[in-house]
């Protein structure tokens, strides 16, 4: 075995035991006496603000009371209504920013109902079981191209086949989910939890799955266009930033999606390489789950350098303490300046108001690895017209071209995480219905 | 710290928490231990007559009913009397007597309705020392399908009858246990006051099924896939016997009765309250076989910090001092006018109240879209709902308004005169003010 001082990057830094450990499931769901304590403390609120606060607008109060009375299948039955991905959500949702922060038990004792994981009890209910719990409508003799697998793509998929429509889903990666499969951090989605809910998903039928089809290299959208009734593109953001200065290209600069995508699709943690000092350049939810997955894999010295205060950091607090907790230090107002062999110097900045600003005190850290994290973007446009470096949309995700829908990362609005996807991909997919069927 | 040792019709105890007949007080080794816990005193489980023993059901007996957290609220029971023989019980009271005679042990009997059998036992119960007998004219399953526990209680004069034939001979204190399983609870009381009780406890367990079972389709406690109804007690109860305690004690038929407050007593305060209602002492049972017997602890310490912050230094300051305001509805105020008031600090905006107003009651309370609760004093009738849903304690309270302000919700200036239903215009037989 290497020792996470064994300079440069190295594998099998940790044991087996360890990194199992380590990537075992962050929250392990709750028992059956836990579900009913935390079911027990939900107040039914009256228009409840954790429902405002959920992008799919799951009723909360409901399905709580559905689990606090013995009808957990219901439940789960509720959640899927409002979100067909609500088993993803309940495991990645930062629940921190969403519903339980607007819980009012956050307010009155700092401490939410556990809305997450009843979410997962309740969908884990509903999966357990073998059959679909949707069927679809009468057909309606329309069809769909659904282009990304990703959680839009999946969600809108759904939606209308149940509704009665035929849909195509293309993807150009080998395998469907998206960064649902590819991207979320592995000790949040264990045990191909990902890949599980796919097929499920797929088991109401009428959604035909064709992997490794990119728009752009194998389908053009005039084409799809032509073929399809309407088109919904949930193509996410593919792309990533560069970090635009000296050694951005050395060996051992990586994207952080990158790594992470290796590690998601790893089968041996222990053969993944990561280095002895590694340094994240980025302050979001993508950092974060880089640097702790590093620190998991046997890393020495994780630092995130974020260019910002903490207060402006697109992690959660909740997220921002995880990392802490593995040991990952949080460094703040720092950018980088140069990447050399071996070290990394950063900047110091600050904002007098009128933007950020280098200082010139330049700081250097030794470092073996340096993951970019600043941001993903836009791979494909096809051709529609693009805002703020997304494609512009309005409505419930109508582009620019008429008879095509976008949601999701691709799209303008919203804040890029899975059930903000999902939302947009289920209100398209309604509103797809609703163009389809005029006039029938 | 405020002196707890109270007198009740002479017997002395250390403290106003008695065991209840029960379970906890079934056998020696219970009550040597909750004697040791601190307990004031005990009435030992009901005694049956010479011979063999009644038998219990070899499956549940209890059945129960929970609040949030899993809380037991109500407990209900199909247990019958001492199931262990006479002269076992009756050996062990007089060791634990002697052993503890600072504390109060009291025999509960039950025997049939015939006056033999009574003779028989109350001489033998007389020399196990026992401070007294609480005669048990309760329970309402089993033994009142043989004619005796609640068969007794709802008639009064059975009631008149056996306690003279106590009073004929047993020359310690009688106390009369009453059943809740009737129409008027006065009744029984002033029967056992014309029989010469020196005293009434009440109440004992209420009617009850607690939960079917929807599988095999029969009530819960369950024996064999049947179930019977049970005694029902434990936190739920105590509103139900409050209301009795308070009917009796301000009843000028019995007025001056001395009372032994029983059901749902959990804590202190359910002590101080149902003393303040006219019980000389309270006796617990469900909250010590949630608890156990070191729930006494609390009782003790916080009765006494209540005495000593409002300065009683006896029990027999207070007890009975809510019952000059306990009166009809027709006597109530109909010149006070309160409002609901949220507090918007302590405010955690979860709507229950504006669910509560707006969906059942006076559409009161109005909500902002940023969710904020006020009362709307021109629609609100001070009616308490928003106060009892709400999950914050103290959030919402309720205001009295200011003789000389004006209603905004009437229209009418608030009177400082009292005025109540029986002089109201609208009361078809009011009585014409002097
Ligand atoms: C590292 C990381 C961690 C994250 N962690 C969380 C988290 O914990 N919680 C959370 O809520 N959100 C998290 N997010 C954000 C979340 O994953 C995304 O917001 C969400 O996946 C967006 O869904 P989507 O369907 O729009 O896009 P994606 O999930 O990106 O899916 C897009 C799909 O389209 C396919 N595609 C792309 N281009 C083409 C093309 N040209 N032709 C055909 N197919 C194409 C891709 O292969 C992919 O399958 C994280 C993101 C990252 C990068
Ligand atoms: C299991 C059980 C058995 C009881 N047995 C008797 C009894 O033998 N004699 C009696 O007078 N009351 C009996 N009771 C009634 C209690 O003494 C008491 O009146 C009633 O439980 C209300 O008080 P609580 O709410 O504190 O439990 C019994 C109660 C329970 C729960
Ligand atoms: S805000 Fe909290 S307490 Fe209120 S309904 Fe939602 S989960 Fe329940
Ligand atoms: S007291 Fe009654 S009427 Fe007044 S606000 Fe509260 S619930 Fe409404
Ligand atoms: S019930 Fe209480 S806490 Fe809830 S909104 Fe009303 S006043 Fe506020």
């Amino acid at each position: 075995m290497t020792s996470p001082t064994a300079p440069g990057l190295a594998a099998g830094r940790l044991d087996a035991e360890s990194i199992a450990a380590g990537f075992a499931d962050l929250h392990a769901p709750l028992d059956p006496h836990e579900v009913l304590v935390a079911a027990d403390r939900c107040y039914f609120c009256y228009d409840a603000p954790c429902v405002t606060a959920c992008p799919t607008s799951i009723d909360i109060p409901l399905f709580i009371r559905q689990i606090a009375t013995g009808t957990s299948a219901a439940a789960g039955q509720t959640i899927f209504d409002a979100n067909i991905l609500g088993g993803m959500c309940a495991r990645v949702c930062p629940t921190e920013d969403l519903c339980e922060g607007a819980c009012v038990r956050e307010a009155a004792e700092g401490k939410p109902v556990e809305i997450g994981r009843l979410q997962r009890h309740a969908t884990d209910t509903v999966m357990a079981r073998q059959e679909h719990p949707f069927v679809r409508a009468a057909l309606t003799g329309k069809r769909v191209a659904v282009v990304g697998a990703g959680p839009a793509g999946l969600s809108c998929a759904h939606r209308l086949a149940m509704l009665g429509h035929d849909v195509v889903m293309y993807d150009a990666r080998i395998k469907p989910g998206g960064l649902n499969e590819y991207g979320i951090a592995a000790y949040k989605s264990t045990n191909g939890f990902a890949q599980r809910e796919v097929d499920w998903l797929l088991g109401i039928g009428g959604i035909d799955l064709q992997t490794g089809k990119a728009l752009g290299a194998d389908l053009s959208l005039d084409a799809l266009a032509e073929e399809f009734d309407a088109v919904f593109l949930g193509t996410g953001l593919g792309g990533v930033n560069a970090l635009g200065i000296p050694g951005d290209d050395l060996a051992g600069v990586a994207d952080a999606v990158s790594f992470i995508a290796d590690l998601r699709q790893s089968t041996d943690l222990t053969t993944l390489p990561v280095g002895r000092n590694v340094v994240v350049i980025g302050g979001g939810m993508t950092a974060v789950d880089a640097a702790v997955q590093s620190k998991l894999l046997g890393a020495e010295n994780v630092t995130i350098a974020y260019r910002r205060g903490r207060d402006a950091m697109g992690a959660s607090r909740y997220e921002q303490d995880l990392a802490a907790s593995h040991g990952v230090k949080l460094m703040f107002h720092v950018q980088p300046h140069a990447v050399r062999d071996g070290a990394i110097d950063l900047e110091y900045t600050s904002d007098d108001g009128t933007g950020l600003r280098g200082t010139g005190e330049v700081v250097s850290l030794a470092v073996d690895q340096v993951f970019r994290a600043i941001g993903q973007t836009l791979t494909t446009d096809g051709g529609l017209v693009v805002e703020g470096r997304k494609i512009k949309i309005s409505g419930a995700g109508r582009t620019t071209r008429s008879g095509v829908w976008a949601g999701g990362d691709c799209a303008l609005g919203g804040d890029d995480l899975t059930v903000t996807a999902v939302a947009e991909g289920r209100d398209a997919a309604m509103d797809i219905h609703a163009t389809l069927m005029e006039g029938n | 710290m405020a002196d707890l040792t109270t007198d009740f019709l002479g017997i002395k105890s250390p403290n106003p928490f008695w065991l209840a007949s029960a379970p906890p007080t079934d056998k020696e080794y219970n009550v040597r231990r909750a004697f040791e816990a601190g307990w004031g005193g005990v009435v030992w489980k009901t005694l049956g007559a010479e011979g063999p023993p009644v038998v219990n059901v070899n499956g549940p007996r209890y059945g129960a009913i929970y609040g949030a957290d899993r809380r037991l609220l109500g407990l209900n029971n199909i247990e019958l009397i001492t199931d262990r023989p006479l002269e076992v019980n009756l050996e062990e009271m007089a060791r634990v007597k002697a052993d503890y005679p600072d504390r109060a042990l009291i025999a509960s009997i039950m025997v049939p309705c015939e006056e033999q059998a009574w003779k028989d036992i109350l001489p033998r119960v007389e020399e196990t020392n026992a401070d007294g007998i609480e005669l048990n004219f309760g329970c309402p399953h089993g033994m009142a399908e043989r004619g005796m526990g609640s068969a007794v209680g709802q008639v009064p004069e059975y009631i008149e009858m056996v306690v003279r034939w106590c009073k004929k001979y047993y020359d310690r204190p009688v106390i009369v246990k009453l059943t809740p399983n009737i129409a008027d609870i006065r009744k029984p009381a002033q029967a056992a006051k014309n029989g010469g009780a020196d005293a009434v406890s009440l109440i004992n367990t209420i009617n009850s099924i607690t939960s079917v079972n929807l599988d095999s389709m029969a009530p819960e406690p369950m024996i064999d896939g049947k179930g019977t109804h049970g005694g029902y007690c434990g936190p739920a109860v105590k509103p139900i016997a409050m209301n009795m305690v308070a009917e009796i004690a301000r009843d000028p038929a019995t007025r001056g009765l001395p009372i032994s407050g029983i059901g749902g007593v959990t804590t202190w305060r359910d002590a101080a309250e149902f003393m303040a209602l006219g019980c000389g002492n309270v006796q617990v049972c469900t909250a010590v076989m949630t608890y156990g017997f070191k729930i006494v602890d609390e009782m003790k310490s916080g009765l006494s910090q209540w005495m000593d912050e409002k300065g009683y230094t006896s029990t027999s300051d207070f007890v009975g001092k809510a019952v000059p305001n306990v009166t009809d509805w027709q006597y109530l105020n109909l010149n006070y006018v309160a409002k609901a008031k949220i507090d918007q600090d302590a405010c955690i905006s979860c709507g229950r109240c504006y669910a509560a107003c707006e969906d059942t009651s006076h559409q009161a309370i109005a909500m902002t879209a940023d969710r904020t609760f006020s009362v709307i004093d021109e629609e609100c009738v001070a009616c308490n709902l928003c106060v009892d849903v709400c999950p914050v304690e103290n959030c919402i309270t309720m205001e009295a308004m200011a003789p000389g302000t004006v209603d905004p919700r009437t229209g009418k200036t608030v009177q400082t005169e009292y005025a109540n239903w029986t002089t109201h215009p609208n009361n078809p037989g009011a009585v014409a003010a002097e």
